[in-house]
């Protein structure tokens, strides 16, 4: 009897890369559940119109490259990329803001430095720099969440809509009126304008660790990367490096002068520092590989994340410290490289 | 009793293993009945290359009438191995012949048309006990038994030994941990020839001098402990240990299992015995103890039969020549799910193109199975690192993929390439669905192949060198007789010309530079 030949191991695959990356939109559904509830259907039509220019980029160049479309759209990296470009914007954004980052992301920062697995950059993170730098007024319209106690203006459904296709507002509001800013603006303003702390934190913006709203979704969102440990999608090196770069520096220089420095929590809760340890990060293609290399990478973007909050011009600094970090990946990879079995731990490199 | 000597052993003070994983193991179905003893086929094809190293020479002729256990071809150089007939009959052929270790193509073989009378060879030597022979005899004899390592790798034991004899090895492995999923030959042999193992690795002890014997067992095999236990307090032999490991695959490769019994490491491109150990598989020293204790060279061995492919999966005791579509149909055939034979185990064994190869010394498993995984499914490396997780060896095989994919053989050696056992972990947990092993193995060849061209090239750059060298010097000397020969003619008086001239018409040949000859 002939048979047919294959390849050595004659095993089923326990897993792909589509299921990993349909893991994590699962883990992330928590976050936008609450980022929903504090800030409005924005977030729903952010995504929709990411989703629907990174998968548009996605074809548009897989097909210009030669390869088929389906390969590529079938891992579901693109609604990864576009679900944190979406967390990354403000709530209320125009639909040409979204998709400028969504195709420079898929479009330049991914095919255009070689597609899937060869890229440096983190996609998502290089979009929404992109849009920072180029549309600063409208990636500053940050509004307030919604808590009772503060005025909050939610729009429905419709205004929404109106405001991401169109670009304008409601005739009954400005955008003054509604704009406020994040916990993490209220901080850096307020340690320029010389605000002790008490001050600051008598906003009620500001909540008990990060900001009002800011930290259930930052709840939630560790909800979401715990269940992504547990699966054994991520390992546990990058999250804790992230975490612990923000927190230990944060945590001694609060120590040093209280007056003066946030604490850390404040710094763990506001932002995108849970998202970006768990989700932002972990992205394998732009992370580094071995486990010391892991711990190197995460706690040097915890550490930037601090500093450009703390030192820098930028309330945020997530994004860049992630491409900062990303730049500096093949070197961490080459220097943390474990020593192979039967190799002496001396062997020049 | 028995239990208190498993336990005797306990696992706390193995080594650590870096990575692997949990495999499924297979193994009830083919476990679930005894043995079976296959008949002696109508034909037997031996092949000349059942071992590593040079292959066996035929010293039987086409038409030859042989008998069991004859020798009918001699090992050939330094590392090679005899071959043995496996029953008695005649030689029909000498010819190429589909072989597993080919994946189905032909290779030399030597084909009898056995007569069913299943004569045995008067022996040579007569069997003596072993200990009075001296180890150098003892290790020439077992050179002449054909006995290969069945574990898998058919390294010639005898050579085996005698390289671990110039070394102050201390201790026995054997190794009965059979990590791979589906194969339980070994199982099956310690459950029923335990004292043939046992007795057979106190041959290889008394050989080599050795104080120290473990016997390796994975903990999903309670009935082989309980029987290895059993017969090793009947032996009273102290130096035997019995060492329960856990059900990690791949802690049976050689490197490893020396890392888990004694936490020691082999060195890069080394082997156990440069930290003191010699592994053989339990397999191995039962044929050992047949041969040197019984008389019977390497002619049958247990193979595992198994896979939804096959109807009753077994094991079986054939005859090392007998074909696999005979193994199988003794077994009771086919079912309707035989997509691919495989040879070995599930994660390294060979996917064979036809069941016309026979049943040699390496063939540990027959496995039948439908295919598990689409062809081509192949997306681009995420670089999630779970490959380095699980390699045993600690090596990143994310960046071997690259640099293989690159053909950058700097790079592969510089990461360990080499050391990589083909254990298939990395494969087995890629999201990418890469065919990491296939990948490594042909980069592997290529850097063989690589290392191969540079020496050619440093051959030829040396022959071109002496020979720019020999011209050089040639040249020298052709210029310093003309200088004489022209010094000659100037002091030289008239006569002499003359008697030049005179020379040169005869032999028409002018007093300048000899042609060069022809190229060497």
């Amino acid at each position: 009897m002939e048979f047919e030949r294959r390849e050595a191991p004659y095993v089923r695959p326990p897993t792909s890369v589509g299921a990993m990356m349909r893991e994590v939109l699962y883990a992330l559904i928590p976050a936008a559940l609450a980022y929903v509830w504090f800030f409005g259907f924005g977030f729903i039509l952010n995504l929709l119109v990411a989703a629907m220019f990174c998968v548009i980029g996605e074809a548009l160049m897989t097909h210009l490259r030669g390869r088929p479309p389906e390969a590529a759209l079938s891992d579901f990296t693109a609604i990864v990329t576009a679900a944190l470009i979406a967390f990354s914007l403000p709530a209320l954004c125009p639909w040409w803001v979204t998709a400028t980052a969504s195709l420079f992301a898929i479009v330049v920062a991914k095919h255009l430095y070689g597609g899937m697995g060869y890229n440096i950059f983190n996609p998502a993170m290089a979009g929404y720099v992109v849009v920072l730098v180029t549309f600063p007024t409208y990636m500053n319209f940050w509004t307030a969440p919604r808590i009772g106690d503060i005025d909050y203006h939610f729009l429905n459904l419709y205004e929404t809509a109106r405001y991401t296709l169109t670009g304008s507002l409601p005739d009954y509001l400005t955008f003054d009126a509604i704009s406020r800013a994040t916990p993490l603006d209220t901080v850096k303003s307020g340690l320029q304008n010389m605000l002790t702390f008490d001050e600051m934190y008598s906003n009620p913006l500001m909540g008990d660790f990060g900001g009002r709203g800011w930290e259930w979704i930052g709840n939630f969102t560790a909800i979401g990367g715990a269940w992504l440990l547990l699966r054994k999608i991520i390992r546990w090196h990058i999250p804790v490096a992230v975490l612990a770069g923000v927190l230990v520096p944060s945590g001694v220089m609060y120590f040093l002068d209280t007056g003066v420095h946030a604490s850390p929590g404040f710094y763990l809760f506001s932002g995108g520092t849970i998202l970006c340890a768990f989700f932002i990060a972990t992205d394998p293609v732009t992370a580094a590989t071995s486990p010391r290399g892991r711990l190197v990478y995460g706690v040097g973007i915890g550490v930037l994340i601090y500093a450009i909050r703390r030192w820098g011009s930028y309330a945020d600094g997530v994004a860049f410290a992630v491409l900062l970090m990303n730049m500096a990946r093949p070197a961490i990879d080459y220097v943390t490289r474990p020593r192979i079995v039967g190799h002496a731990k001396t062997e020049a490199r | 009793m028995s239990d208190s000597a498993v336990r005797a052993a306990p696992t706390f003070d193995l080594g650590e293993l870096h990575g692997g994983v949990r495999l499924p193991g297979e193994k009830e179905k083919s476990t679930s009945r005894a043995i079976q003893v296959v008949p002696v086929p109508h034909q037997l094809v031996l092949p000349l290359t059942q071992h590593s190293g040079n292959p066996a020479h035929p010293v039987v002729g086409i038409g030859e009438k042989v008998l069991k256990g004859q020798l009918i071809a001699d090992s050939d150089g330094v590392l090679s191995a005899p071959v043995h007939a496996s029953s008695s009959g005649k030689v029909v052929a000498i010819e190429p012949w589909p072989v597993s270790r080919r994946y189905g193509d032909p290779a030399p073989c030597i084909i009898i048309e056995c007569d069913g009378r299943d004569e045995a060879v008067e022996l040579a030597e007569p069997v003596v006990p072993y200990e009075t022979l001296p180890p150098e005899t003892l290790l020439q004899k077992i050179l002449q038994g054909g006995i290969v390592g069945l574990g898998g790798a058919v390294f010639p034991t005898a050579q085996k030994l005698m390289q671990a004899s110039t070394l102050p090895v201390e201790n026995l492995l054997l190794n009965g941990v059979e990590c791979e999923p589906y194969i339980s030959c070994d199982d099956m042999l310690m459950r029923e020839q335990a004292l043939a193992v046992l007795k057979g690795a106190q041959v290889l002890m008394y050989a080599l001098g050795l104080q120290k014997c473990y016997v390796a067992i994975e903990s999903d095999k309670p009935e082989a402990l309980h029987k290895v236990a059993d017969v090793l307090s009947e032996l009273k032999d102290e130096r035997i240990v019995l060492k329960p490991v856990p059900t990690i695959y791949p802690s049976g490769g050689e490197d490893q299992l020396v890392q888990l019994i004694t936490n020691r490491e082999v060195p890069s491109g080394g082997l156990p015995t440069d930290v003191g150990c010699l592994v053989q598989n339990v397999g191995t020293a039962a044929a050992v103890y047949r041969w040197i204790c019984e008389g019977e060279p390497l002619i049958s061995r247990v193979t595992t039969v198994t896979g939804d492919g096959v109807t009753m999966p077994m094991n079986v005791l054939a005859r090392i020549g007998t074909t696999v579509a005979d193994v199988v149909a003794f077994t009771g055939g086919y079912t309707d799910r035989a997509e691919q034979l495989i040879i070995g185990g599930q994660m390294m064994g060979k996917s064979v193109t036809t069941d016309r190869v026979p049943l040699v010394k390496a063939t540990n498993c027959i496995l039948v199975m439908s295919h598990l995984t689409p062809p081509l499914d192949e997306r681009p490396c995420i670089r999630c690192g779970e490959c380095a997780v699980v390699c045993p060896v600690v090596l990143q095989p994310q960046e071997l993929y690259w640099f293989a994919c690159a053909d950058d053989e700097v790079k592969l050696r510089e990461h360990g390439l080499i050391d990589c056992i083909e254990c298939g972990c990395c494969d087995l947990v890629c999201p990418s669905h890469i065919a990491l092993m296939a990948s490594f193995r042909q980069a592997k060849a290529r850097i063989h192949e690589l290392a191969d061209e540079k020496a050619r090239a440093e051959r030829a750059r040396r022959r071109f060198e002496a020979r720019t060298l020999r011209r050089e010097i040639e040249e020298q000397k052709r210029e310093e007789d003309l200088a004489e020969q022209k010094r000659a003619a100037i002091t030289a008086g008239p006569k002499e010309i003359q008697e030049m001239v005179e020379r040169s018409k005869q032999k028409k040949r002018p007093i300048s530079r000899t042609k060069k000859g022809p190229e060497d």
